[in-house]
């Protein structure tokens, strides 16, 4: 019983002494899971860098942005830029930061798995249920040479909220007036056709199993699993395979100064039609809930080495670098937080 | 009640009970396979590493959960520190008090508290904690599991204390020893071993809850025992692995699900054989 | 200075008391409050219509509330022959021995285990179990859904129901049985006509309890049962509980409505199990003081 009271006191004491180190060499984060890999990754090494620990928690989009209004975490991390309605409610400025690309690819399963072309408003069409077999011309007019099967088109989409739904009905909206006006974008939608499935796993293994089918999974998870993608005609008229560098290039578009850009349907000759950036998102006044100026600095530091340092390792995860033009338009946002009303970016 | 002849009664006597025996012995079957899973997947996994060591970024080997068992260490500590005193006490004046008003919609509360799911714990906790302390922290971890702990203690020590005979307590206040000396010298020791089985299994119960810790205790990478900061639970570990995408993860959440099993089952086992040895018999 | 000191044990002690109350109280009413603006935002419908759909502010409960009632109400039916058959076994065949300390010992381990645990296991092995079933049946083989749910539900309860329902049957007074044995009855037929009969309330109100646990429960069925806002047309098809549906959403959710139909979800599931767990123990009470007096 004595051994068992000095314990007890012993855990209390560390305990406490640690509430009174509270400081700034810890962060939390929250939001998105598309980035998550990379984050993870990233925060690591800074850990081991820096000795800052940043506590990151994969809870969703959506996640990210409240828990951020409700200023419970350091930043949040979100694949669908905030609203201008959104961002009205917030009870103070937040600037967005994107720290790296992202894409969908359309996968399917067909006999022999032969690489097809297809455009924005066809893709629309098979979701929508107008098109229904891989032989319809409107199909074998694109790919020419190609021996398309008698095969009824089964279209799989996610089932769960998704930032992967988002960008994809985003791209569709953006090619078909009438998807934009009968389905629309979300991260969960009102599917007209089709089967549901959960998470990138989930539709993958569907499309697996179901001869005949199509399906939409971010381009990391295609790579990671050797699915066959289809090239998807952009906005040039170019016919552009999914990969790292075609996503990089969608990006190299003249941005807004705040970075919320929608990138889909780029005009980039070569860019890839279906990619997006992902952001972090922070207060610019960085003072609030007497966080310390410690505090402050160490975000700032922080999003500064992952725009420039921390892309090193973007492409070992497969996920595709900022463009330099993102990265300037990032500093300058950097540059511009506050403490207390002083600039906090001084070196 | 209709009869048949002799030899066919018993024959359906006999099949019944076959019947019985039979889906008896069947619905252990899950048990065997889920401990068979556990062990064959939970062994592969498990080393000093993963015993000793942070988790690592996906697509490195290696890594560990001592993240996890230490953050659950203190949610657990926490939690057991702020649910005994009130359910002792709740408790005794539930035992002492046996009619009355009070007691009778305290009792209802108690029952309510303990057939309400774990994630409506979660949600009231992120409302009444995280939300005005603005972060995620082991403190609204630990208060979710409190609640959730409290049923079981107050159940244990009313059972317990209103076992105890009366003569015990009537010999000491015959004694002229004061009322709240003779509850905490006579009755409350007499009753240990009862009120300790209750703590135990609320313990068990708790170690092994997800639900109310997924808005409140939140998660975290890193080595922290500072309970205003959020913090891993092995629970959420597993939770987290599973339904991540990444085979490597799956294998860390076999091995966490072994030793999160192991912990619990242990817990219930002392709780079973400290009952049987400290019992005092009257 | 002895009474001093007696009052104010009392009053710690009364204080914790009335803090338990306050603590369950208070939890209704944080969940009332909370829950109040989707009620304002969109009336009754919140409870009858099954669009769930976020981005346009529609919250129709609808779908979880079935998908909440099927997957407990299949739970509790699979399980029921199990563990009825464990409570026979135990209250009546094998009272004691150490096959009956083998079996306790067994069904208590089961109820010991962590229900994410039982979750990872039906993600990992009964899901793609029932996957093969599906494909073998010609149905849409999505491995999770109501049944892969309901299935690690039934396993989860057994121990539960089968402990209340043993206690319940060695609540029938011994003479009874004896009695019967002396007419000449059969084993099945002293169980039949003499433990069912006087014991089937106990049975049924320990069924009711286990729906309300069935219910309540969130992390093994939001693991196993697909997580889809759409009200399911087969039991194959996947679904969300009212549990699953707040551990997967209210992290995530980003403006008030949509957190406060979270919160009157959690409200609807608290008062579900409420209402279960009390009916269920105000049975059990009845008989045991009915045994008592």
């Amino acid at each position: 019983m004595k051994r068992l009271t000095w314990m007890f006191f012993v855990m209390l004491a560390c305990m406490l002494s640690s509430i009174l180190g509270y400081g700034a060499e810890s962060l939390t984060g929250a939001g998105a899971t598309f980035p998550y890999p990379l984050y993870d990754k990233w925060f690591n090494i800074y850990h081991h860098v820096t000795g800052v620990k940043i506590n990151y928690q994969a809870i969703g989009s959506g996640g990210g942005i409240r828990q951020l209004l409700s200023k419970v975490v350091d930043f949040g991390g979100t694949d669908a830029f905030m609203s201008d309605e959104e961002l009205q409610k917030a009870s103070g400025e937040i600037f967005h930061i994107p720290t790296c690309l992202g894409a969908v690819t359309v996968t399917y399963n067909i006999p022999g798995n032969p690489e097809l072309r297809l455009t924005g408003r066809l893709i629309a069409d098979i979701f929508m249920g107008k098109i229904t077999k891989w032989s319809d011309p409107k199909i074998a007019g694109l790919n020419k040479g190609v021996k398309l099967p008698d095969m009824n088109i089964v279209a799989v989409h996610r089932s769960d909220g998704s930032g992967t739904t988002f960008i994809f009905s985003d791209y569709l909206s953006k090619v078909s007036p009438e998807w934009k006006e009968k389905v629309g974008r979300g991260k969960s939608l009102n599917w007209p056709t089709g089967l549901g499935a959960k998470g990138n796993a989930g539709v993958a293994g569907m499309v697996k199993q179901i001869k005949g089918s199509i399906g939409y999974v971010e381009l990391i998870y295609a790579k990671q699993n050797n699915m066959p993608v289809a090239l998807i005609k952009n906005k040039a008229g170019n016919f552009v395979k999914p990969s790292l560098e075609s996503v990089s290039a969608a990006a190299d578009v003249d941005l807004p100064a705040d970075t919320r850009v929608s990138i889909t349907n780029t005009d980039s000759p070569n860019g890839y039609p279906i990619s997006s950036f992902t952001w972090i998102i922070f207060y610019k006044e960085q003072s609030y809930n007497n966080r310390s100026k410690a505090r402050a600095e160490a975000l700032a530091r922080l999003l500064w080495w992952m725009v420039h340092e921390g892309q090193r390792y973007n492409e070992d995860l497969l996920y595709a670098r900022l463009p330099s033009k993102a990265v300037e338009k990032t500093e300058a946002i950097i540059k511009s937080m506050i403490y207390k009303g002083q600039p906090l970016v001084t070196w | 009640m209709r009869t048949g002849s002799y030899s066919r009664r018993i024959v359906i006597s006999r099949i019944m009970e076959c019947v019985i025996f039979f889906f008896a012995f069947i619905s252990l079957l899950p048990l065997t396979l889920i401990l068979f899973y556990l062990a064959k997947k939970g062994m592969a996994a498990i080393d000093w590493q993963f015993l000793t060591h942070l988790p690592r970024p996906v697509g490195e080997e290696g890594g560990g959960v001592v993240n996890a068992i230490v953050g659950s260490a203190i949610l657990i500590f926490c939690a057991t520190l702020m649910a005994v005193p009130l359910g002792v006490g709740a408790g005794l004046y539930l035992s002492e008090a046996k009619e009355g008003k009070l007691s009778y919609w305290t009792r209802v509360a108690v029952d309510i508290l303990q057939g309400s799911p774990s994630i409506v714990m979660g949600v009231v906790v992120y409302l009444w904690v995280v939300k005005p302390m603005q972060s995620f922290s082991a403190l609204s971890g630990s208060i979710a599991l409190a609640i959730m702990m409290l049923p079981m203690v107050i159940y244990s020590t009313e059972e317990t204390l209103k076992a105890i005979p009366c003569t015990l307590k009537e010999a000491a206040l015959a004694l002229g020893v004061p009322y709240y000396r003779t509850i905490l010298k006579v009755v409350i020791p007499a009753g240990m071993s009862g009120i300790t089985t209750g703590v135990l299994i609320g313990v068990a119960r708790i170690a092994g809850e997800t639900a109310p810790l997924l808005f409140t205790a939140f998660g975290s990478p890193f080595l922290d025992i500072n309970p205003l900061k959020p913090v891993a639970a092995l629970p959420l570990v597993v939770f987290n692995y599973a339904t991540s995408p990444y085979p490597q993860w799956w294998e860390q959440a076999w091995g966490a699900s072994l030793v999160l099993t192991f912990l619990v089952l242990c817990l219930h086992l002392t709780a079973k054989i400290g009952t049987r040895r400290w019992k005092i018999q009257f | 200075m002895k009474q001093l000191s007696d009052t104010l044990f009392n009053a710690v002690v009364r204080s914790c008391a009335i803090g338990t109350l306050i603590l369950v109280s208070g939890l209704c009413v944080t969940l009332v409050i909370h829950a109040m603006p989707v009620f304002r935002h969109s009336g009754l419908s919140f409870l009858f219509t099954s669009t769930w759909d976020p981005l346009r502010q529609q919250f129709g409960a609808l779908p979880f509330l079935v998908g909440t009632v099927i997957t407990a109400v299949l739970g509790v039916l699979i399980s029921l022959p199990f563990s009825l058959s464990i409570a026979f076994f135990l209250g009546e065949y094998f009272p004691s021995g150490k096959l009956s300390i083998f079996f306790q010992s067994a069904t208590d381990l089961l109820a010991g285990i962590p229900s994410v645990i039982y979750g990872f296991w039906g993600l990992f092995v009964v899901a793609p179990f029932m996957q093969k079933i599906e494909i073998r049946l010609g149905i849409m083989p999505y491995g999770v859904g109501i049944a892969t749910a309901s299935i690690i539900l039934a396993i989860m309860i057994v121990p539960y129901t089968a402990s209340i329902a043993r206690e319940i049957i060695k609540l029938v007074p011994s003479d009874l049985k004896e009695a019967a044995y002396a007419l000449g009855a059969t084993r099945w037929e002293v169980v039949r006509h003499v433990v069912i009969p006087y014991a089937h309330s106990g049975i049924l109100a320990g069924i009711l309890l286990a729906l309300g646990r069935a219910i309540g429960e969130t992390m093994a069925v939001t693991m196993v049962i697909g997580n889809r806002n759409e009200f399911p047309k087969s039991i194959f098809d996947p679904a969300n509980t009212m549990a699953s549906v707040i551990a997967n959403e209210f992290a995530e959710a980003s403006d008030d409505i949509y957190l406060s139909a979270l919160i009157a979800v959690a409200l609807l599931l608290f008062l579900f199990t409420t209402v279960m767990n009390m009916f269920g123990r105000f049975v059990i009470k009845k008989l045991t003081v009915r045994q008592e007096s």
